[in-house]
């Protein structure tokens, strides 16, 4: 019998924990070449299994899913009564998209983290960082039941915190890092409620069993029945969390202060998908419960619009991506609140792509200007670092939703699903969703235009501008790999109103079978796909237009317009006010909270005064036993007598007492 | 015929004026009676309650008490005496110390 893959599904997050614990014990005393090395080929391995499960999976005759239960040390993971979790990894359809995403772009990330970070301190850190990020993203996805997906989740976080604290002497890194694990915290809190209420009611955490009890019970989801709902919304709490969506979206662009390698692979590619992914997965719960359809369409919507008109007029290069990713995200949630999760995972694999090739671009220009991170003090780098400038616009393309770019069939499937859901509020949420896209297209070709063309701007603390450079090939072979699938990833969903036959979608069919989009598909015509398209590119095309007459034709326009509208600009360029608003409202109440009630209260109080009390209380015994231990020998006997009396007496009145009892 | 209970109530009348003149007294010779005072109020209770269940072993017990008391008190004079010979005192706050 030849060897099956799905044998080997364990070495995929293995691998990079073993490159975790080499690079992490070993790593400051070896030289940058052998981590790298390590680091390389403990994620290289991994992605080519994948390669292989991939092959394996789409030839004939593979089933749909399969699950692979480790046993450590030969024994249950969690088993009591009643209750039993198994150390279990599954690979299905959507799991192995999201593992071609971890594995390959984590790969292709790992190369470009070697040039980038060649000159760093903590470079045998740095990988061992990536690589623990690695196998908890690969737990996260193969994970068959909620809990052993906790752990992914939470390790990811930790991953993400150790990273974005990278610079940790830098203080705004230190506290960029702890925001993210805070806020992270509050969204993994709906999680674990969402988990306490599925073991309530279902008295399992596996995916399979969940989902089929669901399936057993269609009473569950008649209107007066609400856990399915609250689960749902819990979950969805947590995947706010982690992806960064309204409420809880504050973290990422704050996260930014990590290295751009770690931006690029955790903060747009893989992590903060992991809440879309979650979603999807669980679509289950969420087709139960229109109510929470609705509001994850909302929320998605919403974030979208926001994180893009944020992103609009910021000026920091990484800044604006980070907008643009949170915007992103917010459509992949979207398109799960409308039913069409192929469509959100669609748009995740593209984004995946294209998201990580402009972080790296960015890295790339950043590396080229010696750490300038401000567009205001760039342009004209067009001619400079021609390479850097060719992938990015592949990038700038893909996200702005040209055809036939990456990011146009999936953002178009979004929007169409959108249109064609059968939501109440289905109108609303397309119009909002086609304004971002054009906002998308702007603000992108801003970035675009400010920093590739026109005249060069001096940064007035550079020492000389003739020091700008070309990364060197480890940077952009990465970014030539990534600009090449964000032209043809997209290619996999080429809807049939395009001639194309979707197959990223019947790909995901096996997962999303009674997803509740896939019934009107057939009902509409390929007229009104092909409309919405032309919709969709003509708003594209006007975003990027106004950024052409905004930042390069006639450059003052921009700051003429922002000057009129003082107001409205001021409240976009500060964000909304949200993080002010926050740190009244939440956290300086806390604060207070913690330095009142916690400091002086409980720490003071009750655990120091406790620890103080207890010291009295033994300096008091100990002050009565060192008079009692006089050295006089008649004082020992009459304490030998009180003793002997005291024993006497319990003997003749214990049993008295014992007899009145 | 006298009942047991009026032996025991003597005996730990003994015993404790025993146990009072030891902690209370300083001279050696008076500690070493009131030791003897205890020792023989245990011996009546051993007696009494011999009598009382018609076994012999209490009253066998009473003599090994007896033949310990004779050799500790032979030993322990012959310690008081040679104490008063080297520290010219009997009082026991004074005999503190193993060497003089």
């Amino acid at each position: 019998m030849t060897p099956m893959p799905w044998s080997y599904v364990w070495f995929i997050p293995l691998l990079p924990f073993a490159g975790f614990l080499v690079n992490g014990t070993l790593g400051r005393r070896m030289p940058r070449v052998v981590v790298g090395t390590v680091a390389l080929l403990f994620t290289a391995l991994p992605a080519a299994l994948v390669a292989w499960l991939w092959m394996t999976m789409c030839s004939a005759g593979a089933p749909a899913s399969f699950d692979s239960t480790i046993r450590p040390f030969g024994y249950d993971w969690i088993a009591t009564s009643g209750f039993h979790v198994d150390f279990t990894f599954a690979v299905d359809h959507l799991t192995l998209i999201m593992l071609v995403v971890v594995t390959g772009v984590g790969f292709i990330i790992h190369i470009y983290s070697v040039g980038y970070m060649a000159h760093e301190e903590g470079y045998w850190r740095f990988f061992a960082y990536l690589n623990l990020f690695m196998f908890f993203m690969s737990v996260l996805v193969l994970a068959e039941n909620f809990l052993l997906l906790f752990v992914g989740w939470e390790g990811v976080g930790l991953a993400s915190y150790l990273l974005i604290g990278f610079y940790f002497k830098k203080a705004s890194a230190a506290n960029a890092g702890k925001k993210a694990f805070i806020v992270n915290r509050i969204g993994d809190f709906g999680f674990l409620l969402a988990m306490f209420v599925l073991i309530a009611h279902f008295g399992t955490l596996s995916f399979k069993d969940v989902f089929a009890t669901l399936a057993r019970h269609p009473e569950w989801q008649q209107p007066g029945v609400h856990f399915i709902t609250a689960i749902a919304l819990l979950l969805l709490l947590g995947a706010a969390g982690k992806s960064a969506q309204i409420p809880l979206y504050i973290w990422l662009p704050d996260a930014m202060e990590g290295p751009t390698p770690v931006s690029a692979l955790i903060h747009a590619a893989t992590m903060v998908t992991a809440g879309v992914y979650m979603v999807a997965r669980c679509h289950a719960l969420f087709d139960s419960s229109p109510t929470a359809m609705t509001v994850v369409a909302l929320i998605g919507a919403a974030t979208a619009i926001i994180a893009a008109s944020i992103g609009m007029v910021q000026h920091d290069i990484k800044r604006v991506l980070a907008y643009s990713t949170i915007s992103q995200l917010g459509y992949m949630f979207l398109a799960c609140g409308v039913g069409a999760y192929a469509a959100g995972i669609f748009h995740l694999l593209t984004h995946a792509f294209f998201k990580a090739l402009l972080f790296l671009a960015a890295g790339s220009v950043i590396h080229a200007l010696s750490g300038q991170q401000d567009m205001r003090s760039m342009g004209g780098l067009r001619t400079r670092i021609p390479i850097t400038f060719c992938t990015m616009s592949a990038g700038v393309f893909a996200i702005a939703g040209i055809p036939p770019f990456a990011g146009f069939f999936s953002k178009d499937e979004i929007l169409y699903r959108t249109f064609t859901s059968p939501n109440p509020l289905h109108i609303v949420l397309w119009l909002v969703g086609l304004l971002t896209a054009g906002m998308t297209s702007f603000y992108m070709f801003r970035l675009w235009f400010k920093t590739f063309f026109g005249e060069p701007r001096p940064d007035p603390n550079a020492t000389s501008h003739s020091s700008i450079h070309e990364s060197p090939w480890s940077m952009l072979l990465p970014l030539c790999v990534l600009a090449l699938l964000s032209v043809i990833g997209g290619w996999v969903g080429i809807p049939a109103a395009l001639g194309g036959d979707n197959r990223i979608e019947r790909f995901l069919d096996p997962v999303f079978a009674n997803g509740a989009a896939t019934a009107t598909v057939a009902t509409t015509g390929h007229g009104l796909e092909l409309t919405l398209a032309l919709i969709s590119v003509l708003v594209a095309a006007a975003g990027f237009y106004v950024a052409y007459i905004f930042y390069c034709k006639k450059p003052g326009t921009a700051d003429a317009l922002a000057e009129r509208n003082n107001r409205i600009y001021n409240l976009v360029e500060h964000k909304y006010w949200i993080d002010e608003f926050y740190g009244a409202f939440l956290v300086a109440p806390l604060q207070i909270f913690a330095g009142f009630v916690l400091q002086l209260m409980v720490d003071r109080a009750i655990v120091n005064g406790s620890g103080a009390a207890a010291g009295a209380g033994v300096r008091g015994l100990a002050w009565i036993e060192r008079k009692q231990i006089s050295g006089n020998i008649r004082s020992y006997a009459g304490w030998l007598a009180i003793g002997a009396a005291a024993v006497i007496a319990v003997m003749i009145f214990g049993n008295v007492m014992k007899g009145h009892l | 015929m006298v009942p047991t209970a009026y032996y025991l109530i003597l005996a730990a009348m003994l015993f404790s004026i025993g146990i009072a003149a030891f902690l209370i007294k300083r001279n050696v010779i008076t500690i070493f009676i009131s030791i003897e005072l205890m020792l023989n109020a245990v011996n009546l209770t051993f007696v009494a309650f011999a009598h009382m269940w018609h076994q012999v072993s209490g009253q066998i017990f009473v003599f090994f008490v007896m033949v310990v008391a004779a050799a500790e008190a032979a030993v322990g004079l012959a310690i008081v005496l040679s104490i008063f010979r080297t520290r010219q005192t009997l009082n026991v706050d004074e005999i503190d110390l193993m060497k003089s």
